[in-house]
């Protein structure tokens, strides 16, 4: 298959970077997105040409490392689904393809399409765990959970921490990533002991680093690979209100 | 010769562990506070080494290459994780579990550390639960486990099929608690180019930021290596891109042994290969072999639809080989077994290089509903990847590179050949033997870093309080960091008209030929040949950016291919020496009339510790001779 891509170039932080154009043709459709990536670059680099930066490593949708705009949509046009399992399949022969870095304040561009969210890391860092130093922990079986609750939890733990969700957002908000750690360790029963404290520190801090608030278009649901649900950022809400509550 | 010594502490099997604890030094809380680790790696291994001592009171500087600690490869472990836990009362035991993974590794490894990963096995699920892991659990509220390959019991405990990800966060989240405390410096997007030795310490490593290109200096009184598996050496793998044996190779050039390199397991159910342009194979679990039976058409050249195939006219040809463990032999076997079939000309998809997983009976047996809730995100990354239903038509698999045994040379402490530097995780070579039994690494990645090394590490660091702050203006600093640098100018000097990848593939495809599945001696020496030559056209015509002060991922690629290049040679030779076939090491000369691996007890039981000696093609081989004493090496049999 042939394409056109028009790809955003920027050689680093400062620079204001534009789109390119690139002609790409010969294409399997049973590469991944990247691969056709990598066909380009392979291109360039013989040329003499900068090869184009982006961001992966896992390549099987797990890392969170991998993420572009493409045509608009963050990981593209299949739902749930990183840039890294979407497939040439997706597109059609002679299509004109814009590819652009993950759009946010928060995640200044690297270079072209290569992004920094170590905002994430911070968020983490301000209390997304239980305080446990190693060798503390009592029998595993100590404390029986019931196969719904871990379920539950595993579904907001599954998170990959790619930043789609952030990059969707008109309001460039990080309430679903936020939500889902709140969620995943809130409704295990050793998360609950710091639950006031974790969510006022975390919530601060994503409003520190600058990330915009959530007003529930819920577009965020619709692009997470993980199929993360917009009920953590219910839950986020309550458990914010709550920990301000019992302040008083 | 240098006599390599394990320092295995004395006293019968089941307390040897607690001897090395009673006995070892320890530092007082104060003095941690003057002692600074550096920690090369945030997958489970780093990760948990440097929460842990950070939770001490030690100053740690973390390292790692991706934009975030999270995103190491553990990350993408996806079956589970063992423990003798024996929660399903179903003759479980510290001892079972250490016989299992001793035979699985075909006893080429040490009793004592084996028998230490079984005994702490215990700790780790208790570790997990108390971070948040949420494994899966029954309906009373109680645990759950499932079977992986090489073994009768489940003894494997899981979070979907997701538990890298999930034991990866617990730990990652353990580690961002003490960054917050400032007790870990955490350095993202940083790549370690040397170690740096004085006076026969580890005292420091020279690494490079990514972002500016920058190469810095850092030092420390001890220096632990947890930086992954080299199995991406082949190219294809299961591997994620940035997976590379330049840390423990850079650290082997400054004199740390490397130990059986050529062992490297090939796992049995990954997607297969179906063209040139393709960058990665990605793992189907193992556990899907728990209700998947694995099986090629009986007649050669059968173009039929897997689903328009009779049973009757289907081999499952491990069944049949194997009846004891069918479907669930360990890997080593059962992707040999493939292969034997592909090779023979009974292997199917477009490009006839694979074999069927199929699903049908177990979908008819538990419902499509029971077979979701266990392996739901595996068929959905099957869907994404292949276009293709299981639930519907059986998966196409075939085998791939995977996991490195081999690594580092350590002690029983984990320690290297050179003092103060440690090697945890896929890096070290230790308790796998030949042939890793699935389930066996993301526990010891988790328990050399939570519960061995912090013992370790400190008996060793106890002797350095009175050492003082490490400069790094020292000259051993410099000259190391002048050598990184002319190593990466010589490297974008070279402006020729090859990619780094052009070489990493064919690099792959060498050790894919004659260093992979199943070896022999004329392919070896071929594949040293070529590998030889390959280099020297990697030096002559390799073309990369010459950017170096901004992003460069080529340069990043080459750094590291340039190292495989050598890392290949070393695989070649340490298999061409090991005139035997034992695990994932299957040399052609040696197997028995039906096919299986012959064992050669009297002159291979040792371990290859490779010194290197000024040149990749100069190694010179040191033996770490394997005793023992609480198990007789047998004949490893699946039948
Ligand atoms: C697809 C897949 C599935 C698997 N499934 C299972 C399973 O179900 N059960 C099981 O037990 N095992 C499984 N394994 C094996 C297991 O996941 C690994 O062996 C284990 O996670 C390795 O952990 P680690 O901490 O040693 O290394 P890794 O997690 O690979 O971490 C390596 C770290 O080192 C860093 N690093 C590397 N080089 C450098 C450098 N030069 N400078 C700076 N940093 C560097 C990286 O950034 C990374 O942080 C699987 C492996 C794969 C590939
Ligand atoms: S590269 Fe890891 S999620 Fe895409």
């Amino acid at each position: 298959m042939k394409l056109t891509l028009k790809i955003w170039r920027q050689k680093n932080q400062t620079d204001t970077g534009s789109l390119q154009e690139y002609k790409l043709d010969q294409l399997n459709p049973h590469m991944s997105f990247l691969e056709m990536l990598d066909t380009l670059n392979e291109q360039l680099i013989i040329k003499g040409d900068d090869p184009v930066a982006f961001d992966h490593d896992c390549r099987e949708g797990i890392c969170g490392q991998c993420g572009v705009m493409i045509n608009g949509m963050a990981h593209g046009p299949l739902p749930h689904t990183t840039t890294c399992q979407l497939h040439m399949r997706s597109f059609n022969d002679g299509d004109t393809i814009y590819i652009e870095p993950f759009r946010s304040e928060i995640f200044p561009i690297r270079k072209d399409l290569s992004i920094d969210r170590s905002a994430f890391d911070r968020i983490i860092a301000s209390g997304g765990y239980i305080s446990t130093n190693t060798g503390q922990a009592p029998d595993a079986l100590a404390i029986p959970i019931a196969h719904e609750v871990v379920e539950a939890a595993f579904d907001s733990a599954a998170c990959i921490g790619c930043g789609a969700c952030v990059a969707t957002c008109k309001n460039g908000s990080a309430a679903l990533f936020t939500s889902a750690k709140i969620s995943h360790l809130v409704l295990l029963p050793q998360g609950k002991e710091e639950r006031a404290a974790r969510i006022k520190n975390m919530v601060q801090t994503m409003d520190k680093e600058g990330f915009g608030h959530c007003t529930n278009t819920e577009a965020c649901q619709v692009e997470c690979p993980q199929n993360i649900s917009v009920l953590n950022i219910a839950r986020m809400n309550y458990e914010f209100i709550r920990a301000k509550a019992l302040e008083k | 010769m240098m006599k390599l010594n394990a320092n295995i502490p004395d006293g019968p099997l089941e307390q040897k562990w607690e001897n090395y604890k009673k006995k070892a030094k320890l530092v007082n809380p104060a003095n941690r506070k003057k002692l600074d680790i550096i920690v090369v790696g945030t997958g489970l291994a780093g990760s948990s080494i440097a929460a842990s001592l950070g939770e001490m009171g030690y100053n740690i500087k973390s390292f790692c290459f991706q934009d975030s600690a999270r995103r190491a490869h553990s990350v993408a472990a996806q079956g589970g994780v063992n423990a003798a836990k024996n929660y399903k009362n179903d003759g479980d035991s510290v001892y079972r579990m250490f016989v299992d993974t001793l035979k699985g590794g075909d006893f080429r490894a040490r009793e004592a550390n084996v028998y230490r990963m079984a005994e702490c096995s215990l700790n780790l699920i208790d570790q997990a639960v108390a971070q948040g892991v949420p494994f899966g659990r029954e309906y009373g509220g109680y645990l759950n486990n499932r079977s992986f390959g090489g073994v009768q019991v489940s003894r494997t405990f899981y979070s979907r099929g997701q538990t890298g990800q999930q034991l990866l966060l617990g730990a990652y989240q353990a580690l961002m608690r003490q960054v917050e405390k400032k007790s870990v410096k955490l350095f993202t997007r940083h790549e370690m180019l040397d170690l740096v030795v004085i006076d026969g310490k580890a005292r420091g490593i020279i690494a490079r930021n990514l972002d500016t290109g920058q190469l810095e200096r850092h030092a420390a009184h001890a220096v632990i290596l947890a930086t992954g598996g080299y199995g991406k050496i082949y190219y294809l793998s299961t591997l994620a891109m940035g997976c590379n044996g330049s840390a423990i190779w850079r650290a082997h050039k400054k004199g740390a042994f490397m130990a059986s390199p050529s062992w490297i397991q090939v796992h049995p159910t990954s997607l297969p290969q179906s063209g040139d342009y393709q960058s990665k194979l990605t793992l189907m679990s193992e556990s899907l072999r728990n209700d998947g039976r694995i099986w090629v058409p009986k007649n050669k050249d059968d173009n039929r639809e897997a689903n328009q195939i009779p049973d009757g006219e289907r081999d499952y040809y491990l069944e049949r080989r194997y009846p004891a463990f069918g479907n669930l032999a360990p890997r080593d076997i059962s992707s040999r077994a493939a292969k034997e079939r592909i090779d023979a000309g009974y292997g199917i998809g477009p490009l006839k290089n694979a074999v069927y997983l199929d699903f049908s009976k177990a979908i008819k047996e538990q419902g499509k509903e029971k077979i979701k809730e266990k392996y739901g995100n595996l068929f959905d990354m099957y869907l994404k990847i292949t276009g293709y239903n299981a639930y519907e038509v059986p998966m196409m698999i075939s085998p791939s590179a995977h996991f490195s045994m081999g690594g580092l040379w350590v002690d029983y402490g984990l320690m290297t050949t050179i003092p103060g530097l440690f090697a945890l995780g896929e890096a070290n070579f230790a308790d796998h033997g030949a042939n890793r039994l699935g389930a066996n690494s993301l526990l010891q990645a988790s328990v050399d870093g939570y519960f061995i090394a912090p013992y370790t590490i400190a008996n060793y660091l106890a002797d350095e309080i009175h050492t003082g702050k490490i400069d790094s203006e020292q000259e051993a600093f410099k000259i190391a960091e002048n050598e990184v640098n002319t190593k990466l100018n010589q490297l974008t000097d070279i402006d020729g008209n090859k990619t780094v990848d052009y070489f990493h593939k064919t690099l792959g495809k060498i050790l894919y030929d004659y260093c992979g599945l199943s070896r022999n001696r004329e392919g070896l020496e071929k594949a040293i040949n070529d590998i030889r030559a390959l280099r020297a056209d990697f030096y002559k015509n390799v073309k990369i950016p010459k950017d170096m002060a901004t992003v460069n991922i080529e340069l990043e690629k080459a750094g590291r291919v340039a190292d495989y290049l050598e890392i290949g040679e070393l695989m070649c030779y340490d298999a061409l020496t090991r005139n035997e076939s034992c695990g994932a090491h299957f040399r052609e000369e040696y197997q028995t009339a039906d096919g299986e691996a012959l064992r050669n007890d009297a002159e291979y039981q040792f371990i290859s510790a490779w010194q290197w000696n000024g040149s990749p093609d100069s190694p010179i081989l040191h033996k770490e001779e394997l005793h023992f004493e609480f198990i007789k090496p047998i004949v490893r049999s699946y039948k």
